[in-house]
This record gives C-alpha cells, sequence and structure tokens, in this order.
C-alpha cells in the first residue's frame, strides 16, 4: 500500500489570515474602542507593543439551536461509584451554583462575558491611524533616477536569456513548425519502423524494393526538411520586457521641535513626547524612508539626538524663533525641499519673549510654511493650568501670534492637557475629514 | 546492528519510513485492518493552529467564525493554557494525517499507528462513513466550496455572504439528513409504478362513481393549493434537514444563496458520521495504535525508554476521572472506547459465564480481532454501547445512572453496577450517545404559502430539556432571513402538549420580489448581528423586537 511523507513545514504559514482579517471587520468597532483606551493608558515608548483586545461576547456570537443546561429530565451515566446503592438520593445544588457538574459540559462561549485576543502591531496601527490621513502625500515632483523600479511591460524579440519566457517562446515555435510542416518525430518514426520492415524481408520482390527505394527517398527528405526547419528559432524567441518607471519622492524628515526652558515641567515634555511618537508612528507607515531631527531650544536651539532631546533639562529664558531659524538652516543644509516631504511638529508652553513672537511669526509664515507639508503646534499645558487656558481669552503669546497663521491648509494648532487628550487632538490634526473641509 | 526502528528520539525522514512500514506490516498483516492509503503530512506548530480553525481540513473557505476560534486557539497556546494536538486526521481517500514537527519519534510513531491505521481504518469500514461520506470526493468539494465562496464574494460583497453563511452556520446542526434519505425512485422503477397504477385504474373502473356528486373532500394532488394543508405534497412535510428546506424552498433567497446553503449542508453532512461515532472511533484509533505499539516492543523494534514514553502518553490519553474528582468533566471517549474495545478482546478469549450470557454472539468466538472490526463496521455509538457494553466493565468503572428530573428537587440514583442494574445503565448511557438525545429535534412542520407564507418548525422535546433561550431566539432571526417571512417555533412535549413557542411575525405588506441586494449598503457593524430581513418590519419594541413568547405550561423556561 501506497503512503507518501509530505513536508508542509516550509509552506506558508498564516493560511487563516483572511478569516483574521473578516473577523477583525466584524469587531471593528470594539476593538477601535480598546485601541484608544490603551492610547490614553499606556506607558511611554510602549506604542509599539502587542495589545489585547477584550469584545464583549454578544457581538461575535454564533448561536445554535441547542438544548439548556437548564430543567427537562435528564439521566447521567458517571464513572467511579463509592457507596451510592439504588433509590439514593443527593439534593441538588442550589440554582445558581453552577448548574452541577453532571450538566453536559457547558457548551462554547456560554458564561464567557468577553473574548480577548492579541492584535498584531500592524493591525493595532492601522486601527489606530484609521480615518487619518497625510496631507499632499507626496511631493508632485519625482525624486532623481536612482529610484526607479522595473515593472513588467509585454514581451519583446530580443533580451537577456534570464528573461526568456519560454511559453511564449514554444508558442511561436509550435505556431511556425505547424505553418511550414516541419515533419513530426511520429511520423519519422512510422517511417523508420516501416523501412526496418522492408530491410528485413529476403529476398524482396519488385514491388517491396520499390517501396523501400520509396522509404528511403522520403526519409532523406524529411530529414532533410527538418534541417530546413528549426525546432526552435531565433524568431521564436520571446523574451520577458520590464520597463523603469521613476518612483514618487517615497522619503519624509520630521522635525520635533521643543522649548526646555525652565518653565517646561517633565509632564509637559512627555505629553509632548506622546505626541511626537504618534507623529513618527504615522509618518513611518506612510513613507518608507522617515528621518527624524529633534531641535530643542532655550534662548538658543540646537540639534541634539533623541536621548538628549527628551531627558536632559536646561534652565533659561525662551526665543522660540531660534529653533524655527534652525529648521530654516538645517533643511537648507541636508534636506532639499525637491526631495524630501518634510513635516514639523513643535512643542511648547507657549511662553516667549514678547518681543519674539512678531519674529516667529514672520518667520514661520514666510520660511517655514512654505516648504513644510505640514506643521502642527501642540501647546502641552499641566493639569493645573487646563483651567486657565481652557477659554479662548487667556491665549499665551505664542497662541495668539500663530493663531493668525491657522487659515493655511498646512498649518493646525492644538492644545493638550492631560494624556488622554494626545490621542484625540492627534486625531483631529490629521482626520481626513477635516483636510477635505 | 540492534533491532530498533529508531534510536533517539530526533525523527528523521528515514527512521519515519522504516517505522510506518513496520507498523503497516503489524496493522494490515496481524490484524487484518483496510485502511486507505495514506499520505502523512509534517506541519508546524503555527500550521497546527491554522489547521485547528478549519476544522482540520486543508481547504476551507473563509469566515470570521474560523479568525475567531484560530485568535482563541492562539492565546490558548500562547500562554500555555493548552498543548496542540499531536496530529489531525481526515477522512479523505487518501487519507492525510497531520503530525506535528515538535513531535518526538517515538510519537510520530504513536500518531502513525493511532491516525493513520487506527482512524482510518474506521472512516473506510464503518457504515455511517461509507454511506453518508465521500471521502474521495472532498478535497476537491472543499476546493469547489471555497472557490465559489469566494467568487461570490468578489461579486456580491463580504457582507451579503457573510450574511447567509452566518445564518447557514447557526442551522449547521440542522443541515443533516439524520437518517438515510428515501431513494428516489429511477426512471424505470417510475414508470412501472405508473403503469401498475394505470393497470389497476383500468382493472377496477366503473363508470358508477362518476355519478357521486363531489364532496368536496381535498384530493392529495390540492397540496400547494390548499391552506389547511400548505405544500404538503411538493414539500414532503415534515422536514428535519431545516437548510435543505430553506435552499429548496425559500422564496427569497437567490440562487448563490441556494448554492451557499447547500454548501454548509453538505459539509455538514460530511462532518455528521464523526459526531455519532466519537467514542467508537476513538476507541478504535487508540486500541489500535496500543496493540501496535505493545507488538512493536514485544518485537524488539522499540527500545524500552520510547515504551514508556508511549505509556506515559497513552495514560494520559484514557485518563478517565470519577465523577467526583474536580477534573471530571463527563465520560471521556477515549477511556471509554478503549476500554470496550479492550472489554471486546477478553470477552472474545476469556470469557465468564456472564460474559457469555450477555455478550453470546462474539463469547469465547476465539478472533478478537474479527470481532472488532465487525463492531467497527457496522455500529454507532449509541448502538455500539446497547449492544457490547459488558456488567464486567461496568463494574470495572463503576458505572451508575442518576436521575435528574426537574420535577423534583433531589437527584437519585436509577441505578448502579448490580445485577439488577446492568441493563439500565447500559440502556442510560447507550441513550446518551443517541443523536436524537444529543440535538434537538426539529422539524419544519408547515409553510403557510397560500396565506401570511409563516414557517412553522416544531420542536420535539427530548425528555421535556427545553431549547438554550437566547440562542434559540437569534437562530430564530436567521431563520426569519432565510425564509424571508416570519417564523414560529413550537415546542410539543413527550404528550404532544404545547411547551413553549416563539415566533417572529413579518408585518405589513410583503413584496412579492425579494428586494434587490442594491439597496443594501452593508451592515452596521458593531451591533448584534442583523438579523432580519431590511425590509420587513416586526411587530414589537425594544431589544427583542419582533419576538413574542407565549409560555402556556409554566415550569418550562
Amino acid at each position: 500500500m501506497g503512503m507518501t511523507v509530505i513536508d508542509r513545514r516550509l509552506n506558508p504559514s498564516g493560511k487563516s489570515l483572511p478569516n483574521r482579517q473578516r473577523f477583525i471587520r466584524l469587531a471593528k468597532s470594539a476593538i477601535k474602542d480598546a485601541v484608544v483606551r490603551s492610547i490614553r493608558e499606556r506607558a511611554l515608548g510602549d506604542v509599539d507593543s502587542k495589545e489585547v483586545v477584550n469584545i464583549p461576547m454578544k457581538r461575535i456570537a454564533e448561536p445554535r439551536l441547542r438544548h439548556s443546561g437548564q430543567g427537562g429530565d435528564r439521566d447521567q451515566v458517571m464513572p467511579g461509584n463509592k457507596e451510592f446503592l439504588r433509590g439514593d438520593t443527593l439534593p441538588k445544588p442550589k440554582s445558581g451554583e453552577g448548574g452541577g457538574r453532571g450538566s453536559e459540559g457547558a457548551p462554547d462561549g456560554e458564561g464567557e462575558d468577553e473574548f480577548s485576543f492579541t492584535l498584531t502591531t500592524n493591525e493595532y496601527l492601522d486601527v489606530l491611524f484609521e480615518e487619518l490621513e497625510l496631507p499632499d502625500l507626496a511631493k508632485a515632483k519625482l525624486k532623481d533616477a536612482k529610484t526607479v523600479r522595473f515593472h513588467r511591460a509585454g514581451h519583446t524579440p530580443s533580451g537577456n536569456p534570464t528573461n526568456l519566457n519560454l511559453i511564449r517562446t514554444m508558442r511561436h515555435s509550435l505556431a511556425r513548425r505547424i505553418c511550414l510542416g516541419r515533419p513530426r518525430p511520429e511520423a519519422l518514426a512510422a517511417l523508420e519502423a516501416e523501412i526496418a520492415v522492408l530491410a528485413a524481408m529476403e529476398p524482396r520482390d519488385a514491388e517491396d524494393q520499390a517501396r523501400l527505394d520509396q522509404c528511403l527517398e522520403d526519409r532523406r527528405q524529411l530529414h532533410a526538411r527538418a534541417r530546413r526547419i528549426a525546432y526552435i528559432d531565433p524568431v521564436d524567441l520571446r523574451y520577458n520586457r520590464f520597463e523603469a518607471r521613476p518612483q514618487p519622492t517615497a522619503q519624509a524628515v520630521m522635525f520635533c521641535l521643543m522649548d526646555v526652558s525652565g518653565s517646561m515641567t517633565e509632564d509637559m515634555k512627555d505629553l509632548a513626547k506622546r505626541f511626537f511618537l504618534l507623529l513618527h508612528l504615522f509618518l513611518n507607515r506612510q513613507y518608507e524612508k522617515v528621518d527624524i531631527v529633534f531641535i530643542r531650544h532655550t534662548t538658543e536651539a540646537r540639534e541634539v539626538d533623541e536621548e538628549t532631546f527628551f531627558r536632559s533639562r536646561e534652565t533659561g529664558g525662551t526665543v522660540v524663533s531660534s529653533a524655527l531659524a534652525e529648521m530654516r538652516r538645517i533643511v537648507e543644509a541636508r534636506y532639499p525641499v525637491e526631495d524630501w516631504n518634510i513635516y514639523a511638529a513643535q512643542a511648547s508652553d507657549g511662553d516667549n519673549y514678547s518681543s519674539d513672537s512678531a519674529r516667529c511669526k514672520a518667520l514661520l509664515t514666510e520660511q517655514i510654511l512654505p516648504i513644510c507639508q505640514y506643521f502642527a503646534y501642540v501647546e502641552v499645558h499641566d493639569q493645573r493650568q487646563a483651567e486657565i487656558f481652557l477659554s479662548q481669552q487667556n491665549v499665551s503669546d505664542l497662541w495668539k501670534d500663530y493663531a493668525g497663521c491657522t487659515p493655511r491648509a498646512n498649518f493646525a494648532m492644538k492644545r493638550v492637557f492631560s494624556k488622554a487628550d494626545v490621542f484625540p487632538v492627534f486625531h483631529q490634526l490629521f482626520s481626513k475629514t477635516r483636510l477635505a473641509a | 546492528m540492534s533491532g530498533l526502528l529508531f534510536e533517539s528520539g530526533e525523527w528523521s525522514f528515514d527512521s519515519l519510513k522504516r517505522t510506518y512500514d513496520a507498523i503497516e506490516e503489524i496493522a494490515v498483516g496481524e490484524m487484518g485492518l483496510d485502511p486507505y492509503p495514506n499520505q502523512i503530512e509534517l506541519i508546524s506548530a503555527e500550521q497546527m493552529l491554522d489547521a485547528y480553525s478549519s476544522i482540520g481540513m486543508p481547504i476551507f473557505y473563509h469566515h470570521w467564525s474560523f479568525g475567531k476560534r484560530f485568535a482563541r486557539d492562539e492565546a490558548i497556546y500562547r500562554k500555555g493554557y493548552g498543548g496542540l494536538a499531536y496530529e489531525i486526521v481526515i477522512n479523505s481517500n487518501p487519507c492525510i494525517s497531520y503530525i506535528m514537527e515538535e513531535n518526538t519519534m517515538t510519537m510520530q510513531a504513536l500518531v502513525m499507528a493511532h491516525a493513520a491505521f487506527g482512524h482510518n481504518h474506521f472512516f473506510k469500514n464503518n457504515y455511517l462513513f461509507k454511506e453518508q461520506t465521500d471521502a474521495s470526493g472532498i478535497l476537491d468539494y472543499l476546493g469547489f466550496a471555497k472557490g465559489y465562496i469566494s467568487r461570490c464574494e468578489e461579486r456580491y460583497g463580504i457582507g451579503p455572504v457573510e450574511r447567509i453563511l452566518d445564518a447557514a452556520h447557526a442551522l449547521m446542526d440542522q443541515g443533516v439528513n439524520r437518517y438515510g434519505r428515501r431513494a428516489r425512485p429511477s426512471l424505470a422503477e417510475e414508470m412501472a409504478r405508473s403503469a401498475a397504477r394505470e393497470a389497476h385504474a383500468q382493472g377496477s373502473f366503473n363508470d358508477l362513481w362518476r355519478t357521486l356528486p363531489a364532496s368536496g373532500r381535498r384530493t392529495p394532488e390540492a397540496g400547494l393549493d390548499d391552506p389547511d394543508a400548505p405544500g404538503r405534497g411538493a414539500m414532503q412535510l415534515p422536514e428535519e434537514n431545516l437548510l435543505y428546506f430553506l435552499e429548496k424552498f425559500s422564496p427569497r433567497l437567490r440562487s448563490w444563496e441556494r448554492e451557499l446553503l447547500r454548501i454548509v449542508r453538505n459539509i455538514a453532512q460530511y462532518f455528521f458520521p464523526q459526531r455519532q461515532t466519537k467514542v467508537m472511533n476513538e476507541g478504535c484509533a487508540t486500541y489500535v495504535h496500543y496493540k501496535i505499539m505493545t507488538r512493536l516492543h514485544e518485537l524488539g523494534k522499540i527500545s524500552d525508554g520510547s515504551m514508556l514514553e508511549f505509556l506515559a502518553s497513552h495514560t494520559a490519553v484514557v485518563c478517565q476521572p470519577e465523577f467526583d474528582d474536580r477534573r471530571y468533566s463527563g465520560l471521556n471517549p477515549y477511556a471509554l472506547g478503549f476500554e470496550m474495545m479492550c472489554d471486546i478482546e477478553r470477552v472474545a478469549l476469556n470469557p465468564t459465564a456472564e460474559d457469555r450470557e450477555y455478550l453470546p454472539e462474539i463469547a469465547g468466538c476465539g478472533d478478537p480481532m474479527g470481532a472488532l472490526r465487525t463492531a467497527w463496521a457496522n455500529y454507532r455509538d449509541d448502538s455500539f454501547i446497547a449492544q457490547f457494553l459488558s456488567p464486567h466493565l461496568m463494574r470495572r468503572m463503576k458505572l451508575f445512572k442518576l436521575e435528574n428530573h426537574a420535577a423534583h428537587d433531589h437527584y437519585r440514583v436509577a441505578a448502579i453496577h448490580d445485577g439488577s442494574g446492568y441493563t439500565e445503565v447500559r440502556r442510560a448511557l447507550a441513550a446518551q450517545y443517541d443523536p436524537g438525545a444529543r440535538d434537538p429535534n426539529i422539524e419544519v412542520t408547515g409553510a403557510n404559502l397560500a396565506g401570511d407564507r409563516k414557517l412553522e418548525l416544531t420542536h420535539h422535546l427530548h425528555n421535556d430539556v427545553p431549547l438554550a433561550e437566547p440562542d434559540a431566539r437569534a437562530v430564530l432571526g436567521y431563520i426569519a432571513d432565510l425564509w424571508g417571512f416570519g417564523v414560529e417555533l413550537r415546542g410539543l412535549g413527550r404528550d404532544d402538549q404545547l411547551r413553549y413557542s416563539f415566533e417572529l411575525r413579518a408585518e405589513g405588506t410583503v413584496p412579492a420580489e425579494p428586494p434587490a441586494m442594491a439597496a443594501f449598503s452593508g451592515w452596521p457593524q458593531g451591533d448584534a448581528p442583523i438579523l432580519y430581513h431590511p425590509t420587513l418590519s416586526f411587530s414589537g419594541v425594544g431589544p427583542r423586537s419582533g419576538l413574542e413568547t407565549r409560555e402556556p405550561s409554566s415550569d418550562l423556561v
């Protein structure tokens, strides 16, 4: 009897992926709630980890017509009798005590209030950034010839041997052989067989001899014909053709500007960091390559690495325009506007030298905004300051000045008071509807 | 060189092949098993999880419920709450067994003996599988089903397809023919029958009957037109296979929707024999692997270490906790099945006087494998237990019957393993595996085609055990959706007394033609599953809109 062993281990796993996608689609609203909640509650720097989602069972129930666990007359046969005799009676457990262990094993899902499962990082981000969109995703202008991509584009009669398209080639060859009547191997074989029979006859009469001669002549002609009409001819050859197409710019640089003067507390920096993290994750999903530039400033601005950006503290006053000027300088030096999509997010508590505010506004409107895809200004405040700043009249100096720029499509500003605000604010800044409006 | 088939725990393709051959020699040569050709597929843990979610089948259509199952199984596995199966075996020809790469060589041997010979033999020889499943065609059929459903999804959208599949899945248990269908008469038989009928009419012709005034009594042909006997003629009511009925007679389904119901129904039917033969199937496979492994050890082909590893695993599989044990969760089919197979062997070889009285057919026949093969071929769980559960085994397992009647406030021990109880315990245990008792017995009993097209379902309560109500209401919604009009489910007790009745009523005018799907802009997400046809409004308001309950007898639900 036959037996085959097949090694399937190298087959791709994830056969169940379409099922999973359908499931997630169904449970989407529950998942969305969970994700938004998690953004509020998560520890800093944890945005990349996996997310466990609990879904109320009733949303994904699979009801069946099945017997209830209670009621009716049921007889059970059980193993392990010790002292029972026929006719013995036992008290029933009070209702609510789980129905007793005799019941036919709780059917799937009963008593389960929530169904919990883990989202992958990608699924998590999908849900997180759903309905969000980057303004002007790619610049109209194309990057230099280095980023070309090859696409299949039909067939060609000349090309590289590795691109030979066997099926096309053989199809042409077959058509040509049929048209020109190249002798088929079967015809030759039949002829050979006849010759062998005739040649073996000894002696041959005249008729046979004539037939043999005829066959030999035919064979000579067939061979000659087969030599003239090649099995595969250069005209049959077909190669896959590839076409180089330039790729649109798919890289972005993100500027993180933050005020680190004494007035920014750790809490406020924490809020700012959350915002930057979200922005970074978001950009990473949209672009193949995302550079980040950290610029921090007190009275003067400096480009720093991430660690310094968030950790170290400095004292001193605040000159916001210095950061904008530094950003402008770095763009000129390293990020040609034609090649890079430039995004900037500025976080500040709104303090600024009063004389500097006007300069800030000028820098922003005349130099920064024209080269940016998007500029988001986030003003972070302590919970304590929330009441003060909630009203529209009480605004910081910087806010007042920036407020003049808001009508522009690529500029947005928002205030954040607590961790819970960060995601909603982010959501508002990048939501599709806002952009459409 | 030692005669061992393998020395280390690591398996290799060579040792798999060697071991398979040795097992085959015993299984076919000595035990006389008759399996399908085997195809053994090695898979990783991840792939095993994938296979779980599609009921173990290598090809299956896509549906969210499988994604849900996958998410749950994966969570359980990742957290270490549960291990994965060592193998999955598919009733197909060739018989496919999946075995995991993580298994040790001893486990691979055990798994091959268990699945590739035990289950395989059972699939090929048991009468239920022969009658109700098509082992050679199943994979092709699943391939067709998957392709068909994905084409439907492309053409009509995932939402509308999901809606039909959700409803069909809810009715899967009621989508099988419990008993073989009445064979359709062939054309020749049909013609012979009509010729005979004509001959009889001619032979018994009497012109006198013509002179009688018309009585107004209905004729059997009235069928569809008679509101009192709605569609009985064409629909052949009552019909126990709800999916079949809806597929054939639902007024609103479109042809691709009917095909989806058919697919789900066919798959349910394919799995139906497995549900009816759990004890026997597992008992057969466990007995076969036990015999084979023991024999391999006797022949010196596996080491003592391997044997111990095997025994540890085997013992865990056939462990039967007693009823007062914390681990007890009903009878373990592996344990009961294995014990019964071993018991049949004992009775065949060394019967006692008692065995000769209770099991006269096989007692002392001297050919245990012959007796087992006959049993495996011709019984299902309930009949097998009724036939072969011996007093000896009842004593060994200390079986007793506990009565739990709704009318009483206490349990009663009705029978134990003693002379007066053997028959009763055996009958009760067999009844426990009777498919008629396990699944609610629900039939279509009427469809008022001449009036409001209300579909009437009747549930014949088994021992007055009611349905799980929230589920039943939800499923009724699915049925109403497939049927397109009102549905009533009536539960009848032992004495044909009405115990309960759920009704979903269609109100207002019903469009003659089902509304076009175009009017259908997807399902609102996040709400409870949408059950009702969008253009039909059902009476009532509130969370249970459209559902009405009448409870004529107060002691139920």
